[in-house]
Parts: C-alpha cells; sequence; structure tokens
C-alpha cells in the first residue's frame, strides 16, 4: 500500500507541475488545479508516510532508469518519517496558496513559470526521500535544486534577485558535486550504486572519512550550515513565500535526511570525531545564525537566518547521537538522533507557518522590512494570533513544541558525563551552554520580531491599511499552529510513533523516551528527568484561571480605555517608539566582533557643536564569511581562470593540437 | 509515575505554593525594612508591600488605547508562570509529586516564558519606554540565562538528576560535601539571581529615571490589578531565586519525611536562611552603586565564568571520583 500512496503522490506533484504549463493562458487553472493537486499529493505523502513509519520497510523497482542500473525504492521508517513532514507543510502551502498568488495572477509573471517549477520541486524531494540508490538520488536531488532555482527567480526583473538565484544555483551544485564524490568513495568499495550495496561495502577508516566529509560538506551546504550558509540568507526571502516555507520548512529537512541516510545508514561505521566535528559546527551555526538573524529588519532574512539557527541546532542533536553511538552508547546515541528529528519536525511546522504568515503580512503591507510595520495585530488578528503561536514554538518556550524537542537535546547533553574521554566531557558541557545561550538569543530575537512588527503603532500607511487575508490563507496558518501546539503538548505521543526510526536504520535500541506513557516524556530513567507538558499546561491554566477569578471575576465593570503615558509632552507619534534595529542594538555592541559594520553619523549644525540641525544615521551590519571565505575564494576562482585562459588562443591549429597531443597522451596511457 | 497519585503529596504542594505565593510580600518588606536600617531611615512596616498590592487591586484599571488583549492576558500569564515556577522548587519538604512534571529546564522555561510575555507587553503601548524595557530585559536574560543554566547543569551533573527533587535529595543523602564546583555555581547563581530579579547593580526596582529602568520601564503603563499582578510575580521571583540557592546549596532543615514536626523544623530554617540571603543582597545593595547599562555583560560574564569555572571543576576534579 505506501508504494502504491507514494507512487499516487509524486505522480500528483508532477500532474500539478503539468497542469500548470497551461497556467499562463488559463490563469484559473493555477487556484483550480495547481494548488488542489499539490493539497492533494501532500495528503497522499502523509498518508504514505504515515504507513511506511507504522508499518514495515518496503522497496521496489521501477521500470525507469538504465538498463544495468534500474532505479529503485525503499520506504522504511526514517523516510516515512520525512514523508510526513513533506506531506504536511505541502499541504499547508497548498491550502495558502491560492490566496497568496491571487497578486501574482494579475502580475505579469508567467504563472507557468511559478506552477511547473513548484510541482517539480515537490516531487523531487519526495523522490529524493524514496531513492534507494544513488543514481536515483542525484537525479532527484538535481530536480530539486534546479527547479527551486526556478522558483528563487521567478521575480527576476530585480538584478539582486537574478544574483540571489545564481548564487543559490552554484552553491547546490558545488554542494551537489561534494554529495556524488561521496557516493563515487561508498560505490568503489561495493559493486553498484543500490544503497543496498553500499550499506554491505566496507570501507577503511581514512576513506570512510572522506566519504563523511563530502556528505558532511554537500548536505551541510543545502542545509545552511555556517560557513556555507551564504546562499541562504539571499535566496529565500526573494522567492515567493510560500515557496520560502517550502524551502526552509522542507528542503533543508530533505539535505538533513539526506546527512543521515548517508552517514547514520550506509557509511556503516561511526568515529567519535566526526560527531565532534558535526557537533562543532552545528553550535556556530546555531549561535551565529541567531545572531545574524537579530541585526536583520528584512523579515523574511530574519526568518532565513534563524532556519540556519535552527539547522545547527539540529546538527547539534545529530552530533551528539554521533558522539554517543561511535563512543558505544546505543541507547543515548537513540535519544539524540529521536531529539534532532522531532526538532527537525518542530522546525518545519514553526518554520513554515512563520513564513506563510510573512507572505501575509507582505501580502497586506507590500513590506518587507520590519521598520514599516507596527501594529499589525489589530489588522490581522488571526493572522497574529497564529504568528505569535509560530514565535512562542520556535523561542523554546513550554509547553510549545520547540521546547520540547530542545529539552530533549539539552538532556541528551547532560548524558555527556558517561563518557571517558575528559576532552568530550568538557566539550559538550560548553555546547550545552551555547545552545543555553542560543535560546536566550532566540526568546530576544522572536520579541524583537512580533512587538516591532505585530504590536505598537503602524509606522506606514500601508501598515495601517492592511486587511485581513483570505480564508485558505489563515486555516493553512490555523492548521500548522494547531500542529505546533498539539506536538508541544503530546511529544511522548509523537515520539512514540517515531520510535522505530532508530531500530531499522541501524538496530538501535528503541527509545525510552516514552517508557512512562503519554503523559510523561524521560529521556533517561524516570528518576533523571521528566517532563509532562499536558501537566504543565493544566498547571498553567489552573492557576491563570484562579487568579483571573479571584481578581477579576466578581465585578465586571468596562475597562477604561486611555491614552498611553507621554510624559505630559503632547500625543506619542508612531516614530517615537523603538525602532527594530534600535531593540537589537545593545546585542550589536555586546557580540561586536561577529559581525562587519559599517555605521555613519552624520551631524549637520552649527561648528561648535551646540545646536544641531539634523543627524544622518547610515548602518550596515553584513555577514563576515563573505569577506572571510567567499570573497578570496571567487577572487581565486577568477585568477585561476585568467591563467588557464592563457590556453585559448583562438586559433583553430592550436586547438587541434591539443586534441592531438591529448589523443597521443590517452593513447600512451593505455597501451 | 507513582508519585502523582499521592494526595498527601498534592496537598504539600498545594499547601508550599499558597505558601510561597503569601510569604514573597513579606521578604520584600523585609528586604526594605534591612535596607533602610542600613541606610538609616525609618522603616516602612514589614505589611506595606501587602497593603501596596491590597491598594493596587481595589483601584480602576487603565488600559492605554494603543493596546491590544495581549496586553491584558499578559499579567496573568506572568503571574501564572511564577506561581507554576514556584509550585515546582522545594520550600518545605523535599519530595514534591510536582517536580517530576517539570525538571529545572523546565523551571527555566517558564521564568522565559513569563518574560517574553512581559517585554511583548511593554511594547504593546508603542511607546519608546516600553521598547527600551524590553530590549533591555531580553538583553540581560538572553546573557543570563546561559549562566544560570549553567551552573544548575553542575549541579545537575553532580547528582545526576534533573528533577530538582531528586537532585535535593541526593545532595542531603551526601551530607556536608565541600565540593569546588558547587561554590563556582553558587556565585554565577548569585549574580544572576541579581541580574534577574532586577536588583542593583543591574537595575534598581525603586526609580522611575528613565535612562536607567529596566523593569519598571515594562511596567509602566500597567495599572489596578495588572500591575499588582505584575508587582507581586516580581516580588516572587526574588522569593522563587532565594529559596533556589538556599535549598540547593544550603539543603539542611529540609523535611525528608512529611510530619508535622519536621515540616516545622524545615519552615523555621527557611526562613533562617532567606533572612541571611537578604542581609547579604541588601548589603551589597547598599554598597554597591547601580552599574552603566553597557557594564552589566561584563558583570554577567563573570557570572558565566564562574559557572564554566564550576563546571569544568566538577568534569575535572569531582566526575568520576
Amino acid at each position: 500500500m505506501t508504494i502504491q500512496w507514494i507512487a499516487c503522490a509524486v505522480l500528483l506533484s508532477l500532474l500539478s507541475g503539468g497542469v500548470g504549463l497551461g497556467a499562463s493562458y488559463y490563469r484559473a487553472l493555477l487556484r483550480w488545479a495547481c494548488f488542489p493537486l499539490l493539497g492533494l499529493s501532500g495528503l497522499a505523502t502523509v498518508i504514505a508516510g504515515f504507513l511506511a513509519l507504522l508499518g514495515d520497510p518496503v522497496s521496489t523497482q521501477l521500470p525507469l532508469g538504465l538498463p544495468w542500473l534500474s532505479w529503485s525504492i525503499y520506504v522504511d521508517a526514517l523516510a516515512g518519517f520525512f514523508l510526513i513532514l513533506i506531506g504536511v507543510v505541502v499541504f499547508a502551502v497548498a491550502v495558502f496558496g491560492p490566496g497568496y498568488t491571487r497578486e501574482f495572477q494579475h502580475g505579469r509573471h508567467s504563472l507557468a513559470a511559478l506552477c511547473v517549477p513548484t510541482g517539480l520541486f515537490v516531487a523531487g524531494m519526495q523522490l529524493v526521500v524514496i531513492a534507494n540508490d544513488a543514481f536515483m538520488f542525484m537525479i532527484a536531488w538535481e530536480l530539486m535544486s534546479l527547479s527551486s532555482y526556478f522558483l528563487v527567480a521567478y521575480q527576476h526583473e530585480q538584478a539582486a534577485n537574478r544574483r540571489a538565484a545564481f548564487l543559490y544555483l552554484l552553491m547546490a551544485h558545488i554542494g551537489g558535486i561534494a554529495i556524488l564524490l561521496s557516493y563515487g568513495v561508498l560505490a568503489a568499495f561495493s559493486d553498484g550504486f543500490s544503497f543496498e550495496l553500499l550499506r554491505a561495502a566496507e570501507l577503511p577508516t581514512l576513506w570512510a572519512s572522506i566519504a563523511f566529509a563530502l556528505a558532511f560538506f554537500g548536505f551541510g551546504m543545502k542545509a545552511g550550515l555556517v560557513p556555507l550558509h551564504a546562499w541562504l540568507p539571499e535566496a529565500h526571502p526573494v522567492a515567493p513565500s510560500h515557496i520560502s516555507a517550502l524551502m526552509s520548512g522542507v528542503m533543508l529537512k530533505v539535505a538533513v535526511y539526506g546527512f543521515i541516510r548517508v552517514v547514520f545508514d550506509l557509511i556503516g561505521q561511526m568515529q567519535v570525531d566526526w560527531g565532534v566535528i558535526v557537533l562543532l559546527t552545528g553550535s556556530a551555526s546555531a549561535l551565529l545564525g541567531v545572531l545574524y538573524a537579530m541585526q536583520q529588519t528584512d523579515i523574511k532574512r530574519l526568518l532565513a537566518y534563524s532556519s540556519i539557527e535552527n539547522i545547527g541546532v539540529i546538527f547539534m542533536a545529530l552530533g551528539f547521537a554521533m558522539i554517543f553511538l561511535a563512543a558505544g552508547y546505543p541507547k543515548l546515541g537513540t535519544l539524540g538522533l529521536i531529539a534532532a528529528l522531532y526538532h527537525a519536525l518542530n522546525h518545519a511546522l514553526f518554520k513554515g507557518l512563520l513564513f506563510l504568515s510573512a507572505g501575509a503580512i507582505i501580502q497586506q503591507t507590500h513590506q518587507q522590512s520590519l521598520e514599516h510595520m507596527g501594529g499589525l495585530l489589530k489588522r490581522l488578528p488571526y493572522t497574529g494570533t497564529f504568528f505569535l503561536i509560530g514565535c512562542l514554538s520556535i523561542a523554546t518556550l513550554p509547553p510549545f513544541n520547540g521546547f520540547a524537542s530542545e529539552w530533549l537535546i539539552l538532556q541528551t547533553a547532560l548524558q555527556g558525563v558517561v563518557l571517558e574521554n575528559g576532552l568530550l566531557r568538557i566539550v559538550i558541557p560548553v555546547t550545552a551552554a551555547v545552545l543555553a545561550l542560543t535560546t536566550a538569543l532566540a526568546a530576544m530575537l522572536f520579541v524583537r520580531l512580533y512587538g516591532i512588527s505585530f504590536l505598537g503603532q503602524p509606522r506606514t500607511r500601508q501598515a495601517r491599511q492592511a486587511h485581513l487575508p483570505s480564508f485558505g490563507m489563515r486555516s493553512a496558518q490555523g492548521m500548522l499552529a494547531a500542529l505546533c501546539i498539539l506536538l508541544g503538548i503530546l511529544p511522548a505521543v509523537a515520539i512514540k510513533i517515531m520510535g522505530a526510526i532508530p531500530q531499522t536504520l541501524r538496530g538501535l535500541p528503541a527509545p525510552e523516551i516514552t517508557g512512562q506513557g503519554w503523559l510523561w516524556l524521560t529521556p533517561a530513567s524516570a528518576a533523571s528527568a521528566s517532563y509532562s507538558a499536558p501537566l504543565v499546561l493544566l498547571g498553567l491554566a489552573l492557576v491563570w484561571w484562579l487568579s483571573y477569578f479571584l481578581l477579576h471575576g466578581r465585578k465586571h465593570q468596562q475597562v477604561q480605555r486611555v491614552p498611553a503615558w507621554d510624559c505630559g509632552f503632547g500625543p506619542l507619534s508612531a516614530r517615537m517608539q523603538y525602532t527594530a534595529t534600535a531593540f537589537a542594538m545593545p546585542i550589536r555592541r555586546i557580540f561586536k566582533p561577529v559581525w562587519l559594520i559599517d555605521e555613519k553619523i552624520e551631524r549637520s549644525g552649527d561648528e561648535q557643536g551646540f545646536h544641531t540641525s539634523g543627524l544622518r544615521h547610515q548602518l550596515q551590519v553584513s555577514d563576515r564569511s563573505w569577506k572571510w571565505l567567499y570573497l578570496p575564494i571567487g577572487r581565486w576562482v577568477l585568477r585561476s581562470a585568467r591563467l588557464v585562459s592563457r590556453l585559448q588562443s583562438g586559433n583553430v591549429r592550436t586547438y587541434l593540437s591539443y586534441s592531438f597531443f591529448t589523443l597521443l597522451f590517452l593513447l600512451w596511457l593505455i597501451s | 509515575m507513582a508519585d502523582l497519585l499521592n494526595l498527601q503529596g498534592w496537598l504539600l504542594v498545594l499547601l508550599q505554593t499558597v505558601l510561597f505565593v503569601l510569604m514573597a510580600p513579606l521578604l520584600t518588606g523585609w528586604l526594605r525594612l534591612l535596607k533602610a536600617w542600613l541606610q538609616n531611615r525609618s522603616a516602612p512596616s514589614l505589611s506595606q508591600p501587602y497593603r501596596n498590592l491590597l491598594k493596587l487591586m481595589k483601584k480602576e484599571v487603565l488600559v492605554a488605547q494603543t493596546t491590544t488583549p495581549l496586553f491584558r492576558i499578559a499579567p496573568y500569564v506572568v503571574f501564572a508562570t511564577t506561581v507554576l515556577t514556584a509550585a515546582i522548587i522545594p520550600l518545605l519538604t523535599v519530595h514534591l509529586p510536582t517536580a517530576a512534571i517539570a525538571d529545572v529546564i523546565v523551571l527555566v522555561g517558564f521564568l522565559a516564558l513569563g518574560r517574553f510575555f512581559l517585554a511583548l507587553a511593554s511594547m504593546d503601548a508603542g511607546t519608546a519606554f516600553g521598547g527600551m524595557g524590553s530590549s533591555r530585559e531580553m538583553t540581560i536574560a538572553s546573557l543570563a540565562e546561559p549562566a544560570m543554566l549553567m551552573a544548575i547543569f553542575t549541579i545537575t551533573m553532580t547528582a545526576q538528576s534533573t528533577n530538582i527533587s531528586q537532585a535535593i535529595d541526593f545532595l542531603l543523602g551526601q551530607g556536608l560535601v565541600l565540593r569546588p564546583s558547587f561554590m563556582f555555581a553558587l556565585l554565577a547563581l548569585m549574580l544572576v539571581a541579581v541580574a534577574e530579579t532586577g536588583r542593583v547593580p543591574v537595575d534598581n526596582p525603586t526609580t522611575h529615571l528613565e535612562l536607567t529602568m529596566v523593569h519598571e520601564a515594562m511596567i509602566l503603563e500597567y495599572s489596578g490589578r495588572h500591575l499588582a499582578l505584575m508587582e507581586w510575580a516580581a516580588q516572587l521571583k526574588l522569593m522563587v531565586y532565594g529559596v533556589l540557592i538556599s535549598n540547593i546549596f544550603f539543603p539542611w532543615g529540609l523535611a525528608l519525611d512529611n510530619t508535622p514536626h519536621n515540616l516545622l523544623l524545615s519552615f523555621i530554617s527557611l526562613i533562617g536562611k532567606l533572612m541571611v540571603l537578604s542581609v547579604v543582597l541588601a548589603l551589597a545593595e547598599t554598597v554597591l552603586a547601580k552599574m552603566r547599562l553597557f557594564r552589566v555583560p561584563n558583570y554577567l560574564n563573570l557570572a558565566f565564568l564562574f559557572a564554566l569555572l564550576g563546571m569544568l571543576s566538577h568534569v575535572i576534579l569531582e566526575a568520576g571520583a
């Protein structure tokens, strides 16, 4: 059954793309065919995912591919889990899409250029997850990368967008090459490209390490780990918002899937050093991601950087799992793996929700900068409420879902004392502290995001005139928000369903997290740590109700509304509010070396400085990785290209002689 | 989780939570009394904080026109999370059924949840003060929280449990052992407590000077019962940190079983511990001047350093020994 459902899902998304070809002529197709088909595909993916997660692994050969290399698919619990993740967000996007793309329908952009790549993109992601040989994996991977390139380049009339799309394409392919080479190393020690054969290959440690390094580089680049993240904050903001939700919520997770599949499953062995590398890279991504996000004023760029942070957190958990597995603690390895997967699912949900909400805001206000928003909660009450739930979840506050997964990750880190290696015993608690710092900064980040955009007074006319988004858009947000709450309150149920993954992946023991029933999360044993989200919620509601009842219940007087306190200086205006830049200023000052800060203050007035008639403040905060990594590499590439170009004389005879000598050389080689 | 069905345990939780909530204003009053004595002023009566709260509860509520419903929800969230925090900290007795529901990490999470809503509510009215208070509070909290978690991790790693009842039980069972890691953790936690509860030298709870306010700037728009809840929550938070420090680092006196005799003894020892702690705080508040805002990060870095040293000395000197 699983195979039929997944085939159905892939065909539906391809069909959605195919129908989209006509959308430029029949604009209604977008609304009435493309998105509904995509939604059905999402539903079918979820069903297939649940069947795979709860059932036994299934595999089958496809009548496709080369004669000696036919494609095969394999759906186990891990694939099933990621299918659910893909399906849920795709479904939400399909519900959100018709309302959101309304303005594109009257715009000058071709709708086919939106529909066709969307369908292919979703199909690509579905195929990556179920691929059972390196060949099909790479084709699906490239399908995903290329189609999303067209989506990033959709609004291509702006040079910045074209540049972002090019950067994305370039980095996606460098990463793709690394993944291909990683498979190549594995295939060199086996008889073929199918995952069964790769899994059976016995690699010497050196080559296994090379395969790991290539896979980590390739998948890390796609997932957006620092310092390979440069494409992410450029590409995500310029794509249409429902595509950003797919890219940030789902595509990054597909990269996480690829990493888990190759490193935990195919390579077969595990080294402590690899785990440490993954852990440290993850910590750096988490901390730098949140710090960079803090300085963004573009709402979608901010969310993109926050994705880097969360991917960092996921890789930290994977790093813990790898260290424990390599050191011979399979139970703790399971714990780390489950925590990473749960955080991946949660991040898909709340980041999808936040990007969709950002899309609704941008559609209503035509502003992307936080400095032009404000007071939106009054104008967009539904979006505002759902966005708040997303912020609470991503800021890892109890009893929402982000907290549940982060709690598990911290608990995994605290088990580090069992390790014998003294250095590791120090490194792991320190990374736990980095995680705590990241979490606390994330809370500040989302106070800033929500407070500046949704609270206070509107800073622009557009923000004042925002209207409710369409019903479909609101229900998509509502669905994701409800799932965030549900997974926050019932983490034990969700983790119980996920329980088969470590077993089928590596033959690891089932997690003991849910050993005490659906109310409890107990990572190691009931005595050492436990958390019960439902009871926490109950307690919170109880105290709330009690305090409300005692203070407020008896007298029902109308609360008087008065102007805010203005210190007696006349009315407050929207410009007197704190701005997003001002809000983040203390952090900018404390963590100064992290950014490249260019701040200029020009004062105009009299010479002595007693009277100032005007002040101009210019601030540019940019990513250091450009100056330290990307620009030097770019220059090096250009320089070597110039060296190579000396070969190009433009003369046919020279080229013929090159061919001749190459031929001679090759003949000499084989003789 | 058999503890859950223990009626006596739940009654004790209820009793100690009510006691916690009711005693919080007393602690603030006592602290004010001490400070007044130290500064050679005539002191307000110990019941003054209670009278203030009662007065505020009776007063009419004024709400700024620009605010949203979030502004009116926030005081209840802040109060509820702080009460819940109080409910999981052993005040008189070690074995609490609530400690299994939420461990120390969740405790930090509760405080963060309350702070999140407080900071949002302060931005709701759209005044400059609100944004300023919110930005400062979140900055301080984002540096204090990791230091606090590090200090707590040191303790939980020693006790091998993040369940706070279990941890204290373990420490009581060990008797008097001098651990270098605990000295550092204690220092770190005390520095963090001062920052998190908004005391001198990080913030001054008695000032309304716009350039220095943090907490007061955030609750500037509140009045009536909302303000009462906010103030009460702040007093409760002070008590939470006081009890946390005294019962983790000096757990002696806490009742291991729930006989009335032991509970009474535990209550007396708690009063004693809190009185000593508040003398330390009052002395510090009298001797020190408030820091400039941008010196607070250095202060918190010191706390973080102590916490890190505590953890390292645990890992190097104590673990496995």
